[in-house]
C-alpha cells in the first residue's frame, strides 16, 4: 500500500508544495459521537465510489453503535480491490478530545491527524505525526449561519476529504441533493454550503496534503452494469426477493434485525408478507407453515435467536421441509457483544440440534456474496427439500459496498407454489426419491392426503417405530444432503497450486484472508487461499488440496476452544483426519487484521516439524511482514 | 375460509366428504378416551361444511390429543410441542382459501404454548383451534397440567397438586380471541354444534372441550355428566325475540358478561361465551396491505419493482 505520507517523512514536516500525489488506497478513521452523522459520511463515500469510473471502493466498520455516545466509522477508498477495512488508518479525522484520546493509537506513524481545533488539544511535541487543526465547529457554523448551530460538521469534513483526495465534486453534490431533496429546501442549501466551506479551506492550512487515486481500467471481467451500493443486510434481503421468497416470519434482534424491516415492508408490494411474531419459536414455526403450502419463507435472527430455533428446525429436517434460516451472527456466547462480530455460531449451525440433523450451511463473503447467496440457498432448500442456513456476520451486515448490479433479467425467480393434482404413485416420503410435498390446496389421486410430520414415519406420512424404517428414513435424510455434496462446485482457491502453505476461510474473513495470501507470496513463500461458502456438506475433493500443502492455516473469529482449534478447523481435522490442519484464531470482536492472520500462520511455519525442509529463508522474509 | 365462502359454500368436486372418505388411521387412545367423541364430531362438521377436500388442514401439536391429524384424512401435519398456532398461523396467512383446524390439549395450549396462544389469538389469524382438555399429562403418563385442580395427585405432586390451576375460559377471553365457546366430549351434538359455528366464524376460533381421560384421571369432569349425578347447563342465549326474558340472556358480544361466565363455580355453562364479529382478521388485513403496496406501485411487475429499487441504490 501507498500511504498518503510515507513513514519516511513523519513528524509534520510539510512537503513542498506541488501536484497531488498518486496513492492506491487509503484508510481514514472517522471518530466522533454517533449523532454527529459521521457514518453518513460514509455513505455519501461509498455512493461516490459505486459511480465512479476510477472503481473506488469503500469498506466500513461500525464498532459502536450505542446510540448518543462515541463512535468511530472507518472508510477504506482506493482503486481495484479492497478485500479490508485496513489494519491502520493513514488518517485520523478527530472530532472531540474524547476522539482523539481513543483513537490516536490507531493511526500510524507518519500519518495525518486532522482534528477540530475547537474542541481537540493534542499531545505536545508528539511528532509522530502530521498534525493538520482545522476549526470544523466554528467554520461550519460561520458557513451555514443562522440555527443550524454545528449541525453540518460531517458535510463540511466530506468537503474536506473530497478536497484532499480529489474526488468528484459534482457527483458528491448531486448524492447530496438527491439524500436530503427530500427534505425542506433549506437542509439542501446548508448541506451544500457546509460542503463548499470544507472543500475551499485555505489550501496553507491543509499542509498540501493533496492526493489523487491511480486511474485503474475497469476490471476484466466487469459486467459493464452501473454499480450499486448497500450493505449486507440489504443485499440479502433483496437478494431474497430476487430469489423468489415472498413469505418470512422474524423476532427482532441485533444485527438481523434489519432485514426483517426490509421484508417487512417490501414483501407486500411483491405480494407477499413477512409476520412479526411473538418470539423466535413461533417466528420459525409461522415460516414453516408458510413454506408447507409451498412457498419457500425466510426467519433468522442472531445466535441467541437460532438456539430458541432449534427443535423446530429438527422437525423440519424430520418431516423435509424447506426453509432458509438467516443467522447474523455476533459475539456470545448469551448476549455477549451484539454489536460485534464474530463467527462462533458454526458448530450451532450445523449440528445444534436434536437427534442426527443432516443440515445446509453456507456462508456469504462479502456483501455482494450476500445477495447471491441467497439464490443458492433458496436453491437448494427448493431442490433438497431441506432447511438450509446462511451464516452471516455483523461485520457484513453494517458495512456498505458497492458491486455491480445483478442481472435481475435473467436472476429472478417466480416464486408461484405448485398445487397441481399429484397422482397415483404420490408419496410423501418415498425412499427412492428426494421428498416433493404437495402443499394443501393439491389435490391427491388416490384420496389419500399426505401427514408432515416430526415423528418418524413410512413412506406415507404414516407414525412408525420401525428399526429398519428408521434406519432407512435417517440413511434418506442423508443420502440427499450427500447427493447435494457431490454436485457442489469447486471451491475458490488462489495462490500457488501446492507449496508450504494454505490459508482456509469462511465467510467475511475471505478479503482479510485473501489480502493476507497476497502479503504472504509478496515474502516469498508459496502459498494459496481457498475459501469456503458451502460449509456444510463440505464440497467433495478437498481432501485432495490439502495433501498439497504442508500446512493448511484455517482462520476464523472464534475461539481456539477446549483442543486449541477453532470450529470450522475442528471440523475439517475431524472430517480429513489431517494432522497438517490448524488453526488461527481470535474472540476481539473485530473482524481480522491483515497484519494478524499473517502473524498466526508465520507462528504455525515457526513451529512446524517442516521447519528445516522449508528453508529459514521464507520464514525470516514472512516474519518481516 | 373467507366471507365470501361461507354464504355459498363450494359444491363438491365429486363425491360428497363423508366419515368414510375422512377417516384415516385407526386412533391410538385409549378405549374409553373422550377424544374419540371430539373425532367423530369433527366428521361430522366436516360432513357439514362439504369445504373442497384438498382445502382441508388439520393441525396438531403433541399430546395424546395431538395424535389427531393422523386419524382424519385431509392434508394436515404433527408438530412440535405448543408450537401449532404459529405454524398453523403460517398455514392461514400462506393460502387464504385454506380452512385450518388445530387440535391440541392443555398442556399443548395453556403450557408449553401458552403465548402461542395469546399472540395468534390477538392477531386474529383466521383458523379454528379445538382444545381438549382432560387437566393432566396423559402422553407421559400423568404429570400435573396448567387445569389440574388443587390437591390432584399425580407423579410430580405425589401429596397434590398445589398450583393455582389455570381458568381455560377466562384465559382464552383474555387473550382476545374473536370466538370463545365451551364444549363437553360427552356431548356430541353440542361439540358439532359449537365446532361448526366456530368454523364459520371469520378469525381465530377457540373451542375448549372437556375430554375425560379414563386412564389417568378418571370422573374427572363427572360433576358436568348427568347420568354421573353432574349437572348440564348451556349458556342461555340471547334470541333478540324482544320478550321480557331475552333481557337476561346472554349476550355473546358483550365481553364483560362473557368473563362473569368464566367466573362461574365448577362446573359452569356450556356453549358460545363470546364472538367478535367486527374486528378484521390479520389475512384481511395483510391482504389490505399488499393492495395498497400495490396500488402504489401501479401494479408494477416483481422485476421492475426490483430493478427501480436497485436504481435508487446507485
Amino acid at each position: 500500500m501507498v500511504s498518503p505520507n510515507s513513514p519516511e517523512t513523519p513528524g509534520g514536516a510539510a512537503s513542498p508544495a506541488g501536484p497531488a500525489r498518486s496513492i492506491q488506497d487509503v484508510v481514514i478513521r472517522l471518530a466522533g459521537n454517533s449523532q454527529d452523522g459521521i457514518q453518513s459520511i460514509g455513505g455519501f463515500l461509498a455512493r461516490l465510489a459505486g459511480r465512479s469510473d476510477q472503481d473506488i471502493m469503500t469498506y466500513m466498520t461500525i464498532p459502536s453503535t450505542i446510540s448518543g455516545g462515541p463512535s468511530i466509522f472507518q472508510v477504506r477508498m482506493g482503486t481495484g480491490d479492497i478485500l479490508s477495512a485496513g489494519d491502520r488508518a493513514d488518517m485520523l479525522v478527530a472530532f472531540y478530545q474524547h476522539s482523539y484520546d481513543a483513537h490516536i493509537s490507531s493511526l500510524r506513524p507518519g500519518g495525518v491527524l486532522v482534528y477540530d481545533s475547537d474542541h481537540v488539544k493534542p499531545a505536545e511535541g508528539d511528532n509522530r505525526f502530521t498534525h493538520v487543526p482545522i476549526p470544523i465547529t466554528t467554520g461550519t457554523v460561520e458557513a451555514v449561519g443562522g440555527t443550524s448551530k454545528d449541525k453540518g460538521k460531517n458535510i463540511f469534513v466530506l468537503g474536506l476529504i473530497a478536497r484532499i483526495f480529489d474526488l468528484d465534486v459534482a457527483k458528491l453534490a448531486a448524492l447530496i441533493k438527491e439524500r436530503f431533496g427530500g427534505k425542506d429546501e433549506s437542509i439542501v442549501r446548508n448541506s451544500m454550503l457546509a460542503f463548499d466551506a470544507g472543500y475551499a479551506w485555505p489550501q496553507n492550512n491543509l499542509r498540501d496534503l493533496f492526493f489523487r487515486f491511480e486511474a485503474v481500467d475497469r476490471i476484466a471481467g466487469s459486467t459493464g452494469r452501473p454499480q450499486v451500493t448497500m450493505d449486507g443486510n440489504q443485499a440479502l434481503a433483496y437478494g431474497l426477493i430476487a430469489a423468489g421468497v415472498r413469505h418470512g416470519a422474524g423476532y427482532p434482534i441485533t444485527p438481523w434485525s434489519s432485514i426483517m424491516e426490509t421484508l417487512r415492508a417490501e414483501f407486500p408490494k411483491y405480494g407477499g408478507l413477512f409476520v412479526q411474531c411473538e418470539d423466535e419459536i413461533a417466528a420459525v414455526s409461522t415460516a414453516l407453515g408458510f413454506s408447507y403450502t409451498g412457498q419457500l419463507a425466510v426467519t433468522g435472527s442472531a445466535g441467541p435467536g437460532l438456539s430458541l430455533k432449534m427443535e423446530a428446525l429438527g422437525w423440519a429436517t424430520m418431516s423435509e421441509m424447506p426453509l432458509l434460516v438467516i443467522n447474523v451472527q455476533r459475539g456470545g456466547p448469551s448476549t455477549g457483544m451484539p454489536t460485534n462480530v464474530e463467527q462462533s455460531d458454526l458448530m450451532q449451525a450445523i449440528y445444534g440440534s436434536h437427534g442426527d440433523t443432516p443440515r445446509v450451511v453456507l456462508a456469504p463473503k462479502n456483501v455482494e456474496d450476500c445477495f447471491y447467496i441467497a439464490f443458492e440457498a433458496a436453491r437448494i432448500a427448493r431442490e433438497y427439500s431441506t432447511p438450509v442456513l446462511i451464516l452471516t456476520d455483523m461485520a457484513l451486515a453494517s458495512r456498505i459496498e458497492a458491486f455491480d448490479e445483478p442481472d435481475l433479467p435473467t436472476l429472478m425467480v417466480d416464486p408461484k407454489p405448485d398445487r397441481s393434482e399429484r397422482g397415483a404413485d404420490f408419496k410423501p416420503y418415498p425412499l427412492d426419491k428426494i421428498t416433493r410435498h404437495a402443499p394443501p390446496g393439491a389435490k391427491i389421486a388416490t384420496g389419500k392426503y399426505p401427514t408432515v410430520t416430526g415423528l418418524e414415519h413410512d413412506e406415507m406420512g404414516h407414525p412408525t417405530g420401525s428399526p429398519k424404517l428408521h434406519t432407512q428414513m435417517t440413511a434418506k435424510r442423508r443420502e440427499k444432503i450427500k447427493a447435494l455434496a457431490a454436485s457442489l462446485p469447486a471451491p475458490e482457491l488462489a495462490g500457488d497450486s501446492a507449496g508450504e502453505v494454505l490459508l482456509v476461510t469462511w465467510g467475511s474473513t475471505w478479503g482479510p484472508g485473501r489480502e493476507a495470501l497476497n502479503r504472504i507470496k509478496s515474502a516469498g513463500v508459496t502459498a494459496a487461499h481457498l475459501h469456503l461458502r458451502h460449509i456444510h456438506p463440505l464440497p467433495n475433493g478437498l481432501e485432495n488440496i490439502f495433501t498439497l500443502f504442508h500446512r493448511i492455516v484455517v482462520i476464523e473469529i472464534n475461539d481456539e476452544g477446549l483442543y486449541g482449534f477453532g470450529q470450522l478447523a475442528m471440523m475439517l481435522r475431524a472430517r480429513y483426519a489431517n494432522p497438517a490442519i490448524v488453526s488461527v484464531t481470535k474472540t476481539d470482536g473485530l473482524t481480522f487484521k491483515v497484519s494478524e492472520i499473517v502473524t498466526g500462520v508465520d507462528k504455525h511455519i515457526v513451529s512446524a516439524t517442516l521447519k528445516a525442509s522449508l528453508g529459514a529463508a521464507s520464514h525470516s522474509a514472512l516474519a518481516k511482514l | 375460509m373467507s366471507a365470501t365462502a361461507l354464504a355459498t359454500p363450494p359444491p363438491p368436486a365429486g363425491a360428497p366428504l363423508t366419515k368414510k372418505i375422512l377417516t384415516a388411521d385407526h386412533p391410538t387412545w385409549c378405549p374409553g378416551c373422550g377424544d374419540f367423541a371430539v373425532l367423530h364430531a369433527f366428521y361430522r362438521v366436516l360432513e357439514k361444511l362439504q369445504y373442497p377436500h384438498e382445502k382441508i388442514v388439520t393441525f396438531a401439536g403433541i399430546g395424546c390429543s395431538s395424535r389427531f391429524p393422523y386419524f382424519v384424512n385431509t392434508h394436515g401435519g404433527h408438530y412440535i410441542h405448543g408450537r401449532a398456532l404459529p405454524f398453523a398461523a403460517g398455514i392461514s396467512l400462506g393460502g387464504d382459501d385454506l380452512h385450518v383446524f388445530v387440535f391440541g390439549g392443555d398442556g399443548d395450549g395453556f403450557s408449553i404454548g401458552g403465548n402461542h396462544l395469546v399472540h395468534t389469538a390477538r392477531k386474529n389469524v383466521r383458523l379454528t383451534y379445538v382444545i381438549m382438555d382432560n387437566s393432566v399429562y396423559g402422553l407421559t403418563k400423568k404429570q400435573t397440567s396448567p387445569t389440574s385442580p388443587i390437591g390432584f395427585k399425580t407423579k410430580t405432586d405425589p401429596t397434590g397438586a398445589i398450583d393455582q390451576p389455570i381458568n381455560p375460559m377466562r384465559t382464552l377471553l383474555n387473550t382476545g380471541a374473536t370466538f370463545v365457546a365451551r364444549s363437553h366430549a360427552t356431548q356430541v351434538n353440542h361439540m358439532i354444534e359449537m365446532i361448526l359455528r366456530a368454523a364459520k366464524h371469520d378469525g381465530f376460533s377457540v373451542v375448549e372441550i372437556l375430554s375425560e381421560c379414563v386412564e389417568f384421571y378418571e370422573g374427572a369432569f363427572d360433576s358436568s355428566i348427568p347420568r354421573k349425578g353432574g349437572t348440564w347447563t348451556l349458556v342461555d342465549e340471547k334470541k333478540n325475540d324482544g320478550t321480557p326474558e331475552d333481557a337476561a340472556r346472554h349476550d355473546t358480544s358483550d365481553e364483560v358478561a362473557a368473563f362473569k361466565l368464566a367466573q362461574q363455580a365448577w362446573p359452569g355453562a356450556f356453549g358460545v361465551f363470546f364472538e367478535n364479529k367486527a374486528r378484521k382478521t390479520k389475512n384481511a388485513l395483510e391482504a389490505e396491505l399488499v393492495v395498497a403496496a400495490k396500488a402504489k406501485t401501479k401494479n408494477a411487475s416483481d422485476l421492475a419493482l426490483l430493478q427501480a429499487t436497485l436504481a435508487r441504490m446507485r
